[in-house]
C-alpha cells in the first residue's frame, strides 16, 4: 500500500473520487426525472390570454380564465379609485398603493389573478351579491381572508395581496393577460 | 440456513423439498407459529393485524377499481360514475374503498394510541416505532391523493388548498407548487401524476410495513405490563392463542366496518365529493376528510404573523407557522422515544403519564371538531388551546415527567402481576 506522508493511501483516494463522482452521476441521472413534474411545453404555450373588455361597464367585474385560473377584471368608477386612492396604505399587511397595482393611464382598470394568497381558493365578490368582505373588495370563503376595492389583503390568514398578472393593452379595449 | 436456525423435517415431502430449498415453511412456524407473545396482551394489540387487513382489502378494491378508472379531468369523474352504477358490484368495489380508507385510519390511529399509553415506542422498539410513523405519512399521502381521484368540487379544492401550503415556504415556495402541479393550476397533469402516485404508494407501505412487522419480530411485543417476557411462563405462542383473539377481533372490527358499507356508505362524505371539480368556483364550505380535521386544525390555530418587535416586519407569518405545525406535529412522533425517557413503559404505572395521555386522546377529538367548523370563534379557540396542549405535552410535560414522575412499582415479571392472567 502506496502511503503518504500523513497516512492517507492510494486507495482511500480512489474511493473518494469514485464516490464523488458517482454520486454526482446520481444527481444528473435525476434531474430528468424530477423536471419531467415541472410543466410542459403546452402547458407554457397556454401562458397567455386576450380579452374583449369593450363590454364591461363601469362597477362591473368579469371573470377571465389564464393558465387554468380566474382573473379578475374590474372596470372602477372614477369616484372608487379616489376613495381607494384616500387611504392610508403604508400600514397595511403587504403594503402596496393602488397606483403601483394598475397601469398608469388605465387607473380604471383593476386586474388581479383571482386566487387567494393563503390556501388558493377563488375570493368572492365578483358577481352580483356574493359577499365582498369588510373592506368592500372581495372575501375568501376558505380561511375567511378579507381584500379591499384594491385586492390588498386586510384581515384574516393570506399574506400577500392579491397578485396582479403581467399584462398589456393591445388596444383600448383588448386586454392580453400574460 | 443460518437466518432460521435448523429447518424442519416435514412429514410432506414436497414441503420438506421446497423448505430444504427456501425455508418459507420453517420461517411461518417461526414467525407465526410458535412466535412467543406476551400472554397477556389485550384486544388493543389486534388493531396492527386489522390494519395490515385493511391495506390488503384496500390494494385488492384499489386494483379492481383501476381497471374502469379515466385519469383525466374531462373523464374522470364520469368514470367514476360509471363503477357506481354500470359496473358489476362497482358499488361496493367503490364503497369498500373509500369507507375502507376511514376504517384503515380507524385502526391505525387505535393501534398507535395503544402504542402511546403502554410505551411501545420506547426501548428497545424505537426504530419499529418510527418506521410506524412512516406508515402513517405515506397513508397520509396515499389517502389524500386518492381523494383527489374523483375530480369532484372536494377534490379539486382539497388539493388546491393542501398543495397551496408549501407556497408558504420562504423562496422556493411557488416553484415547488408550480412543479407539484406540473402547471400553474390544479389541472390534468395534477391528476396524472396523483394517480400515479396513489396506484404506487401502497405497495411502497407495504413494504415498510413488512419492515415494521421484521423489526417486531427481533423485539418481540410489548404487553399491557409494559415488564418485558422473562420467563416462557409469560408468553404463549402465537398460534392458536393469539391468532385466534386477533381472528375475534377482526370479524367484530369487520362487522361494524361492513355495517357502515351496507347501511351508511355516505356518512362520512361530503356533499361536494358528488359535483364536478370546477376549478372557476370554490364552494362555500371545504373541508379534508374527518381522519385529517386535528392536522387542519392546528395548520388553521395560528392566525398572527410574528413581526420584529414595535415594527410590521414579518419574520414569521402566520401561514408558515401554520403549516411547519402540521407537519411538525407528525414529524415530531419520530422522537418520542427521547422525548419521554422515563424507564416505565407502560401508562398503567404512570400516574400522572396516564391521565396526561388520556387528555391527549380528548384532545385529538376536540381539534377534530375544530377541524370541521370554520375558523372563527369558540371552535378556532378550542383548536388553538388543542394545538397548545398538543406540543406541551410532547415538548414539555413528556420531558419533565421523564424524570419528575413517581412510577407506581411494576411487577416483576408477567405472570407476577395480578391484574394478568386468571387462576385455573
Amino acid at each position: 500500500m502506496d502511503s503518504t506522508k500523513d497516512g492517507a493511501n492510494r486507495r482511500e483516494f480512489l474511493y473518494l473520487t469514485a464516490g464523488a463522482m458517482a454520486a454526482v452521476g446520481a444527481g444528473t441521472s435525476v434531474w430528468p426525472l424530477v423536471d419531467s413534474m415541472n410543466p410542459a411545453a403546452n402547458t407554457l404555450a397556454m401562458a397567455s390570454t386576450e380579452v374583449d373588455i369593450s363590454k364591461i361597464e363601469a362597477g362591473q367585474t368579469i371573470m377571465a380564465v389564464w393558465r387554468g385560473k380566474p382573473v379578475f377584471i374590474h372596470r372602477r368608477p372614477s369616484a372608487e379609485v379616489t376613495e381607494i386612492r384616500a387611504e392610508d396604505w403604508h400600514t397595511l399587511r403587504d403594503p402596496q398603493s393602488d397606483e403601483s397595482r394598475v397601469q398608469k393611464g388605465h387607473d380604471e382598470w383593476l386586474v388581479l389573478v383571482g386566487v387567494c394568497t393563503h390556501l388558493g381558493c377563488i375570493p368572492m365578490g365578483s358577481k352580483m351579491g356574493q359577499p365582498k368582505g369588510d373592506f368592500g373588495g372581495w372575501f375568501c370563503p376558505c380561511h375567511g381572508s378579507h381584500y379591499d376595492k384594491s385586492g390588498r389583503v386586510r384581515k384574516g390568514p393570506a399574506p400577500k395581496n392579491l397578485a396582479v398578472p403581467a399584462y398589456t393593452f393591445v388596444t383600448d379595449t383588448l386586454l392580453r393577460i400574460g | 440456513m443460518a437466518h432460521f436456525g435448523e429447518n424442519k423435517n416435514f412429514k410432506n415431502p414436497v414441503v420438506n423439498w421446497i423448505d430444504n430449498r427456501l425455508p418459507i415453511f420453517t420461517m411461518l412456524i417461526k414467525e407465526y407459529g410458535v412466535f412467543p407473545m406476551p400472554r397477556n396482551v389485550n384486544y388493543l394489540w389486534s388493531f396492527g393485524g386489522i390494519a395490515m387487513t385493511m391495506l390488503g382489502i384496500m390494494i385488492l378494491t384499489g386494483i379492481m377499481m383501476a381497471m374502469n378508472y379515466t385519469p383525466h379531468t374531462t373523464l374522470a369523474f364520469d368514470s367514476v360514475e360509471r363503477t357506481m352504477r354500470d359496473v358489476n358490484f362497482g358499488w361496493l368495489l367503490r364503497y369498500i374503498h373509500m369507507n375502507g380508507a376511514s376504517f384503515f385510519f380507524i385502526a391505525v390511529y387505535i393501534h398507535i394510541a395503544r402504542g402511546l399509553f403502554y410505551g411501545s415506542y420506547k426501548k428497545p422498539r424505537e426504530l419499529l416505532w418510527m418506521f410506524g410513523v412512516v406508515i402513517l405519512l405515506l397513508m397520509m399521502a396515499t389517502a389524500f391523493m386518492g381523494y383527489a381521484l374523483p375530480w369532484s368540487q372536494m377534490s379539486g379544492w382539497g388539493v388546491t388548498v393542501i398543495t397551496s401550503m408549501f407556497s408558504a415556504i420562504p423562496l422556493v415556495g411557488d416553484g415547488l407548487v408550480t412543479w407539484l402541479w406540473g402547471g400553474f393550476s390544479v389541472d390534468n397533469p395534477t391528476l396524472n401524476r396523483f394517480y400515479a402516485l396513489h396506484f404506487l404508494l401502497p405497495f411502497v407501505i407495504l413494504g415498510v410495513v413488512f419492515i415494521h412487522v421484521w423489526a417486531l419480530h427481533v423485539t418481540g411485543s410489548n404487553n399491557p405490563t409494559g415488564v418485558e417476557p422473562k420467563t416462557p411462563a409469560d408468553t404463549v405462542p402465537f398460534a392458536p392463542y393469539v391468532s385466534t383473539k386477533d381472528s375475534v377481533a377482526l370479524v367484530f372490527f369487520l362487522t361494524i366496518f361492513l355495517g357502515v358499507v351496507f347501511f351508511y356508505p355516505l356518512a362520512l362524505t361530503e356533499v361536494d365529493h358528488f359535483r364536478k371539480f370546477d376549478p372557476m368556483q370554490t364552494p362555500a364550505h371545504i373541508v379534508p376528510e374527518w381522519y385529517f380535521l386535528p392536522f387542519y386544525a392546528i395548520l388553521r390555530a395560528f392566525t398572527m404573523d410574528i413581526t420584529v418587535p414595535f415594527t410590521t416586519i414579518v419574520l414569521l407569518p402566520a401561514k408558515l407557522q401554520g403549516v411547519l405545525a402540521m407537519f411538525g406535529s407528525i414529524i415530531l412522533l419520530v422522537f418520542l422515544p427521547w422525548l419521554d425517557r422515563n424507564p416505565v413503559k407502560s401508562g398503567r404505572f404512570r400516574p400522572v403519564f396516564k391521565w396526561c395521555i388520556w387528555l391527549l386522546f380528548i384532545d385529538f377529538f376536540v381539534l377534530m371538531y375544530s377541524g370541521a367548523k370554520p375558523p372563527e370563534g369558540l371552535p378556532l379557540i378550542m383548536g388553538q388551546l388543542g394545538t397548545v396542549y398538543y406540543f406541551v405535552l410532547f415538548l414539555v410535560i413528556l420531558p419533565v415527567l421523564s424524570f419528575k414522575e413517581k412510577n407506581l412499582p411494576v411487577p416483576a415479571s408477567i405472570s407476577a402481576d395480578p391484574g394478568c392472567c386468571k387462576k385455573r
